[in-house]
């Protein structure tokens, strides 16, 4: 995902000459397509995320498309004051790009553990959430985000993806990405962000979810509930993975958006991590299970 | 046109203590102490066309101690980009003139009340006309409390790491914080010679002595981020507000706002 994203912030870069690249002092072996070719425009803050998110609103006000990168939660709940009264409250086009989404860092900590990222992000109201589930989604998410510049945030796993998409998607915010194709029209699994991958192999491979639909949804946020009650309708039973806490993440969010129809709610089966997992070291896939992530 | 910033100064003060009156509103004296500061920017230093505030060739000034906004609103209406009339409003229920600085207000280029803001966000800016090759300046108020925050610090790393010149901060050094002194609350003493270790081009004035914040601000610096210390005195201009941390948060009274009044005609009169 992150080498589809740099791929793609090249492109745009060669085309328009306001996009900026700023990192926290992190991306060895990723922006360095960006700094050899625009080193005009691509800033290093250093180990210092409040200036770095400050001054990417700086930069922004003045005309710039600024893409803030760094992992995990550092450019988030570090920052998270410069994000909310900076960047979402002026509504200016700053994208800040997170690779190690979820457990992707499984063994580096809690620290490197962003699984309440979307319950940080989701509460800015001109926040618009990217978490896309494979590299197509990310060059669609980019796509949009490019041609719609606004305070959003690029939430990316690491990199070697498999592809779940043969061609890149047309995506717009709140859209059920339908991602399978299935005569079943009861039941469907919706997911945001990387655990696209992980539904999609609980739908091959495990009977329980053989001939169940699945949807990806790779833009969100505060703006975008108002169609999730025509879209939840559709369906009697929807199953809503993250790999995020459950609490305050993608799932609360649709729980949110259908909490005026009741009998939507009751459609809806919630999916993510468990706080138990806070605190575990392990790879992605062991954590993701240990958190709940697993059929049982 | 030259401006009598002195009477500049007389006219902000004056808009201030009625619209905290008014209002009923803290913030008293940290707004007096920094309105000689922007009777020299906005009447002699910066390039600033009240009748096209968003002239995109303009110097950019950032209020970061954003409490003290009156005294920008007041410095609007004087030059001509609000009304007066528009200042009655301050404090009212849904009022644009929110009591911290918002850029919903012409003129007003960013929104703080979170301190330790304004200046890696007008590093952003400064950045943005160095990078595009453009002229403008950008100005940023800070106060000496807000010095406590580390964002500050890091944006004066990065300014003078990056030989950013274009960008100058202005430090209200009133020596008073929210409960008591600086120096008895976390001290930044010596100040001027940690500024300069940070990379910055660093000096002192006296902050209510015209000619020399005007010498300052117009002084061609090399290629460091300027910053001056300025010394000054909370509640400024008004004997009885002046170094008394209570008024950081009381307002006057009627016969106190025309005592204050009184006080102000006298200055330099």
């Amino acid at each position: 995902m992150r080498n589809a994203f740099i791929e793609e912030l090249v492109v745009a870069a060669e085309l328009h000459d306001n996009i900026a690249l700023v990192v926290g002092d992190l991306g060895y072996g990723v922006v360095e397509p960006f700094a050899t070719r625009f080193p005009k425009r691509f800033f290093n803050a250093g180990v210092a995320e409040q200036n770095m998110m400050g001054f990417s609103a700086g930069l922004a006000s003045e005309g710039f498309h600024v893409f803030v990168y760094s992992i995990a939660n550092f450019p988030t709940f570090r920052c998270a004051e410069q994000i909310r009264n900076d960047v979402d409250y002026h509504n200016l086009p700053v994208t800040i790009v997170a690779v190690g989404g979820g457990l992707a860092y499984g063994n580096l900590g809690y620290s490197h553990h962003a699984i309440q990222d979307y319950a940080l992000m989701r509460v800015m109201p001109n926040m618009l959430i990217a978490a896309p589930g494979d590299p197509m989604e990310t060059r669609a998410c980019m796509t949009y985000l490019l041609n719609n510049p606004q305070p959003s945030y690029l939430r990316l796993g690491k990199a070697g993806e498999p592809c779940l998409h043969s061609s890149i998607p047309v995506v717009v915010p709140g859209q059920w990405l339908r991602i399978n194709t299935t005569d079943n029209t009861a039941c469907t699994i919706l997911t945001t962000g990387a655990s696209l991958a992980l539904a999609r192999k609980w739908i091959e491979q495990r009977e329980q979810y053989a001939d169940y639909a699945l949807h990806s949804m790779p833009l969100w946020g505060m703006r975008h509930k108002s169609n999730q009650t025509g879209e939840a309708c559709k369906w009697d039973r929807v199953v809503v993975v993250e790999d995020h806490l459950v609490d305050g993440g993608f799932g609360s969010w649709m729980m949110e958006a259908l909490s005026r129809q009741p009998d939507l709610l009751a459609r809806i089966q919630l999916l993510g991590l468990d706080s138990a997992v806070c605190g575990m070291v392990g790879r992605q896939d062991s954590l993701n299970a240990a958190g709940g992530l697993r059929l049982e | 046109m030259k401006v009598d910033t002195v009477q500049l100064a007389r006219e902000i003060r004056r808009n201030t203590l009625r619209m905290v009156h008014r209002a009923k509103a803290s913030h008293i004296a940290s707004a007096l102490s920094i309105c000689d500061i922007l009777a020299v920017l906005y009447g002699r230093v910066m390039s600033f066309d009240p009748a096209n505030p968003d002239d995109p060739t303009r110097d950019r000034f950032i209020l970061s101690k954003g409490h003290a906004c009156v005294a920008v609103y007041s410095t609007l209406a004087e030059i001509g980009v609000i009304s007066k009339d528009q200042l009655k409003t301050y404090g009212e229920d849904f009022s644009w003139l929110m009591n911290h600085i918002s850029h919903k207000v012409p003129g007003v280029e960013f929104s703080t009340g979170a301190l330790g803001h304004g200046l890696p966000f007008g590093l952003g800016k400064a950045l943005a006309a160095k990078t595009k090759e453009e002229s403008w300046r950008t100005f940023v108020v800070l106060s000496d409390g807000e010095m406590d925050e580390g964002s500050n610090w890091e944006a004066l790393m990065f300014a003078a790491h990056h030989r950013i010149a274009n960008l100058t901060a202005i430090i209200d050094y009133n020596k008073l914080q929210s409960l008591d002194s600086v120096a008895n609350t976390l001290a930044l003493e010596p100040l001027v010679a940690k500024l300069a270790a940070f990379g910055g081009d660093a000096r002192e004035v006296d902050g209510h002595d015209h000619a020399q914040l005007f010498d300052a601000l117009t002084r061609k610096s090399d290629d460091r981020p300027q910053v001056i210390v300025a010394h000054t005195v909370k509640g400024k201009g008004v004997s009885f507000m002046e170094n008394r941390v209570e008024w950081h948060y009381k307002n006057p009274n009627d016969e106190q706002l025309a005592v204050a009044l009184a006080e102000l005609e006298a200055i330099n009169a």
